[in-house]
């Protein structure tokens, strides 16, 4: 990889990110496919980072899905934002800090439209007065919540208890890096690193000890794609692409694959076991598949959170292999077991994907 | 085995410094404008023949372009040579003679 033409690339998409005070937006579906990630944000901004982090039960959806697949009309989606802005400027926060990719591109995207069509923006804001009677202020500062630990990246690897590093080698673990088409490729200025070659998830696998390995179908999407997955007869769509990115990093032998999007983990986990199931191929070493994680998750874990909590028996493709490989110290037979001591239940193992 | 309602397709990427071009080559000499094609698709839209068959010229250029040859072999000769489409086009293709040297590719393929 030349390193030398990204890091100059990188240098012309440097995004402003704010230090402090944030006000935190969930995603809807986050919370249910990987219901540990965003907890662990919190938990690392509040208590491994000492920030200032407020969330509002108010907050709804963006509407961002309903708007991709053509179901919410813009101007509807436009005022549901609008409507979040205003929990923001009641709260008395100016510091955005969203957890999804699909709402983070919309709020660029909105904000854009209002930039070059005041009109647009007059007339949103008369829509949630009349609906709702509030009035909201645009965020000084809008960060995907990726950008923000990677703003803090050196002090998460000053307080890592574990690396990404292979512990009997001392070889740095080979790590993919999938970037949310959200992200950057509709907005490159407001990516860390612009959408060729984001550096946002670049920057903190390496402050962690990883080494990011390029493959061609690197900007690939993961195949989540709205209308690809949310109508079943065309998840065929969603499988092939994720599939294309599998048969294209497999040659690079990762070790996990690390991602900063809601569907992107989620149908990479998932995908392995349908392609395990259809084709009988697997991914990983031995039959097992490729770990995928969250930012937040692998951040949590190097930080030294036990992988339960961070959620991890929630993975499709089972994460044990590589946390033998870093050494992090986990109970297998608390696995399955909830935050009050009882079992959760047990997912059904898969006929060809190798799973503990 | 488990019926999930859909299935994996096969990868029909293409390598565009690989791709078999002797029929867009062939074509282009032949009637250069097939170059300005936009795919937009306003000629299928209008096109006479389509009403009863799948002919779409956006598709069959797209299709020469690929190097996907197999694709054009049956659905070029149902044409009528109307020339719907040539008033249609935007980019002024001269969309008659593209589908005209399309047909003399097709029955000429191993002379390419
Ligand atoms: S000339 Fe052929 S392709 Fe064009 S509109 Fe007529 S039938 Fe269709
Ligand atoms: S109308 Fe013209 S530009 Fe549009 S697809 Fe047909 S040939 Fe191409």
């Amino acid at each position: 990889m030349n390193i030398e033409g990204k890091k100059r690339l990188w240098q012309e998409y440097q995004k402003e990110i704010a230090g402090d005070h944030y006000f935190f937006v969930r995603s809807c579906i986050r919370q249910s496919f990987f219901p540990g990630a965003e907890m662990m944000f919190l938990k690392i901004m509040r208590e491994d980072l000492g920030k200032d982090v407020v969330e509002n039960p108010g907050h709804t959806t963006c509407t961002g899905i309903g708007y991709h697949s053509d179901i919410v009309p813009l101007e509807t989606t436009m005022t549901v934002v609008a409507r979040q802005f205003a929990l923001m400027t009641e709260a008395g926060y100016k510091n955005y800090a969203v957890s999804c990719i699909t709402s983070f591109g919309l709020y660029s995207e909105i904000l854009e439209t209002w930039k070059h069509h005041p009109e647009i923006e007059t007339r949103i804001r008369e829509n949630l007065k009349r609906a709702t009677g509030r009035e909201f202020r645009i965020p000084e500062n809008i960060a995907h919540a990726s950008d923000i630990l990677y703003k803090y990246r050196s002090e998460i690897a000053e307080k890592a208890k574990y690396k990404l590093v292979d512990k009997t080698t001392g070889q740095p673990l080979r790590i993919v890096e999938h970037i949310g088409c959200h992200y950057a490729k509709m907005f490159p200025h407001k990516g860390v690193g612009g959408a060729e070659y984001p550096h946002v998830l670049v920057g903190l696998a390496e402050a962690l000890g990883g080494e990011i390995i390029d493959y061609p179908e690197r900007r690939h999407c993961c195949g989540f794609g709205f209308r690809h997955y949310i109508v079943k007869v065309n998840r065929g769509y969603s499988l092939s692409c994720a599939k294309v990115k599998f048969d294209s990093m497999e040659p690079y032998k990762p070790d996990l694959i690390l991602t900063n999007c809601p569907g992107c983990p989620y149908f990479m986990d998932r995908w392995q076991y349908a392609i395990g199931e259809m084709e009988g191929k697997t991914y990983g070493e031995n039959g097992y598949g490729i770990p995928v994680f969250t930012y937040e998750e692998l951040a949590a874990l190097c930080l030294g959170y036990d992988p339960w909590e961070i959620g991890l028996q929630t993975h499709q493709v089972t994460p044990e292999p590589v946390l033998r490989k870093m050494g992090v110290s986990f109970e297998i037979d608390k696995k399955y077991l909830g935050p009050n001591g009882k079992e959760i239940g047990r997912p059904e193992k898969p006929k060809v994907l190798v799973v503990e | 085995m488990i019926e999930f309602g859909y299935s994996l397709q096969a990868n029909r990427q293409i390598d565009m410094d690989l791709n078999n071009l002797r029929m867009l080559k062939y074509i282009r000499n032949n009637e250069p404008s097939i170059d300005w094609c936009m795919s937009c698709g306003t000629c299928a839209s209008g096109c006479t023949a389509a009403a009863n068959c799948d002919l779409s010229l956006r598709r069959m250029i797209l299709m020469v372009r690929r190097g996907e040859e197999a694709e054009i072999h049956d659905l070029v000769f149902r044409c009528r040579f109307c020339g719907k489409c040539l008033n249609a086009c935007p980019r002024g293709v001269n969309t008659r003679n593209v589908i005209y040297w399309m047909q003399q590719a097709v029955i000429n393929i191993n002379a390419l």
